[in-house]
């Protein structure tokens, strides 16, 4: 069990982390989330030993380990960059932490070999690292990380680096190659889609704090903040500030958005509605969706989606629906907000939402 | 059209663009004038080149050229090669220990002096290379000045120095004086070779478990080792052709051969053939490290930062 209390690290007038305490599991995978400077690498150091907090402390297995040099740990590290030993081959790049611990030379053997072949490496142990390709680079730096069998790995968006089909390829496989491991297996990322597809818990960063740490699932249906839900979303989360009066949301226009049954009961002054770029469509989804007009600004088409950029009122939302959609700029659409997906959040920015659903 | 077609290849093709009108043909004259000109200007790209080079190469052919005639054939009539060459001259070199002498002299002091630079420098250049620390970049650059002042500055502190502790005419003395210069060269080149070292390279050696020194030796040196060999290459040219330093903290048993070079005059008046044959051999270690570092010497002028 590894556990952060109340870390807080500076550097010079920069704070990179502000009061961070977290606890993670034996054999859980952990997602780290949020965008680039949010402290995710700063976080991931500290857990290493690389950097030691200015304030707080880190523990591990009911062990203050706080002060204690990264060699004398048991944790594993990859980089974003492709980082291996170029002077050596690729098999002693596997090797090197075997050896460095002392351990036999058929032991070595073994556990290099397994390693590659579950990498794909086999072809390549007698190359250096940089006549290989990035994929295979980074490849030889996660079977070093494996062979270590270490008791905490950090992954410092690994995958960032590599191409498309073989990130998803890895992403898949990583896990499972750690799970049996029953380390502790965190994985930093800037991408949500990574971290929905990862599983596992996700504690979500911003501006040196974490936000929210919970199930993955959890963290991104019901983010207890504003910021955890913007953190949580890609392309970025759809807001309005809306007045509440009784039973509905006040849009522009005269329309009026019902407020979800289980908020019934908050109070009436001005909200900040959120919703994924998902959950407003072309389609009326639910009889209850409403419909509201907005100007088409532009249009992004990937191939099977469409990402339809609106105007409405004074706010910029982004409009995820399948298929290639073509419209003029400047058009005037309605489109449908589904009002079981809203996500309200108080003036200071909390969620509106009752504790006991947070929880859940 | 007919004399165009004579004078020149290119006019062929444009030949067949001419229009019948005599302007054009003038015209197409003229053009192809301008390129036979540009041509022949083309023809002799290799002629400055060549001078240069024939004025960079001409005193060391000389030099090449004195030590294999006599001494009455050097002073006699002017000759572009040796009429009758000789060896001899290589001879007393080889054979008279003031001569050959000179050159153990300048080597020990200089391979003492390079392995004492470049093994100081090595930790001070990773320091400077992945610290920070307070005055780091004022102390780097100081470092560089001591470079600036002139061997003549030190030769008369060296020298009151060495004397108290009895160094004088010691290899060791020279070795060390010359790491005054040598130190701070020898970090500047390896602290840019450092540097486009990633450091996440240190710290997954730390994190597999590799402890300091180890890391430093197994992992970290081979991946400079192209600039530990311009360092070397530095330090040992630079000790090497210095001479005022050398000759003053030196009297005979260490005296190293561009001393014993420029103290030839002799009772028996100038060996012209000898002190070129002694030139010729000076140059040669030079050439010879130079051989092998060609490959980074850029880099190592660039002080590491290309």
């Amino acid at each position: 069990m590894l556990e952060l209390r109340n870390v807080t690290k500076t550097v010079g007038a920069t704070e990179h982390l502000r009061d961070v305490s977290l606890t993670l599991q034996h054999g859980s995978l952990n997602v780290l989330l949020g965008p680039t400077l949010s402290g995710k690498t700063s976080l991931m150091r500290l857990m290493a030993g690389l950097d030691v907090p200015t304030s707080g402390s880190v523990w591990f297995d009911g062990k203050d380990v706080t002060g204690i040099p990264v060699q004398k740990r048991n944790v594993a590290m990859v980089y974003q960059q492709f980082i291996n030993y170029p002077a050596m081959t690729v098999y002693e790049n596997i090797a090197s932490p075997l050896r460095v611990a002392g351990a036999e030379r058929a032991k070595i053997d073994k556990e290099v070999r397994n390693a590659a072949a579950l990498l794909k490496l086999t072809p390549f142990l007698d190359r250096t690292p940089l006549s290989l390709s990035g994929g295979q680079q980074q490849r030889t730096a996660l079977a070093r990380a494996i062979v270590k069998n270490a008791s905490l790995v950090l992954l410092d968006e690994p995958l960032a680096n590599l191409d498309y089909k073989l990130r998803e390829e890895l992403r898949a496989e990583l896990p499972k190659i750690f799970a049996a491991t029953g380390t502790i297996f965190v994985y930093a990322t800037t991408e949500p889609h990574e971290a929905l597809l990862l599983g596992g818990n996700t504690a979500t960063l911003s501006e040196g704090r974490i936000t929210q740490f919970g199930p993955t699932i959890d963290v991104f249906r019901r983010p207890n903040d504003l910021v955890t839900a913007r953190t949580f979303a890609d392309p970025p989360l759809n807001t309005i500030v809306l007045k509440k009066s009784g039973s509905s949301f006040l849009l522009d226009g005269g329309v009026s958005l019902p407020v979800p049954a289980e908020l019934a009961g908050i109070a009436d002054t001005s909200y900040t509605i959120g919703f994924q770029p998902h959950h407003l469509s072309l389609a009326r989804p639910s009889p209850s969706a409403v419909p509201v007009k907005a100007k088409v600004s532009v249009t992004e088409i990937t191939g099977s989606e469409s990402f339809v950029h609106l105007d409405f009122a004074d706010v910029r939302w982004v409009m995820l629906e399948h298929g290639i959609l073509v419209f003029e700029p400047d058009q005037t659409i309605e489109v449908f907000i589904d009002p079981r997906h809203i996500m309200v959040f108080d003036a200071n920015g909390r969620s509106a939402a009752p504790t006991q659903m947070l929880a859940a | 059209m007919a004399r165009l077609e004579e004078t020149t290849a290119d006019g062929r093709t444009l030949m067949r663009q001419t229009p019948a009108s005599a302007e054009a043909q003038t015209a197409n004259a003229t053009l192809a004038r301008k390129m036979r000109r540009r041509g022949e200007e083309s023809r002799f790209w290799w002629l400055v080149p060549t001078i240069y080079i024939i004025f960079l190469m001409l005193p060391i052919y000389w030099l090449v050229n004195m030590s294999f005639k006599t001494n009455q054939e050097i002073l006699g009539a002017f000759s572009l090669w040796p009429r009758n060459p000789t060896i001899a001259n290589y001879m007393v070199i080889f054979t008279d220990p003031s001569w050959y002498k000179g050159y153990i002299n300048s080597i020990i002091y200089v391979v003492m002096n390079t392995v004492i630079s470049v093994t100081v420098a090595l930790p001070a250049a990773y320091a400077f290379s992945r610290y920070r620390f307070l005055g780091d970049k004022h102390l780097f650059f100081w470092l560089l000045t001591n470079r600036m002042a002139p061997p003549a500055v030190f030769a008369l502190p060296f020298f009151q120095l060495y004397s108290a502790f009895g160094l004088i005419d010691t290899h060791i003395a020279v070795a060390l004086a010359h790491c005054l210069f040598n130190v701070p060269l020898a970090v500047w080149i390896l602290e840019g070779f450092m540097s486009g070292v990633p450091k996440e390279i240190d710290e997954t050696a730390y994190i597999d478990g590799y402890s300091f020194p180890r890391f430093f030796l197994r992992i970290f040196m081979p991946l400079i080792a192209s600039g530990i060999g311009v360092a070397c290459f530095f330090c040992f040219m630079f000790s090497w052709v210095e001479l005022l330093i050398a000759r003053t903290l030196t009297t005979t048993a260490a005296k190293p051969i561009a001393a014993i070079m420029t103290r030839t005059v002799s009772a028996s008046g100038l060996d012209w053939g000898v002190l070129a044959a002694a030139g010729v051999l000076t140059i040669l270690p030079g050439a010879l490290v130079i051989w092998f570092v060609r490959n980074y010497i850029a880099k190592g002028f660039a002080l590491g930062r290309v």
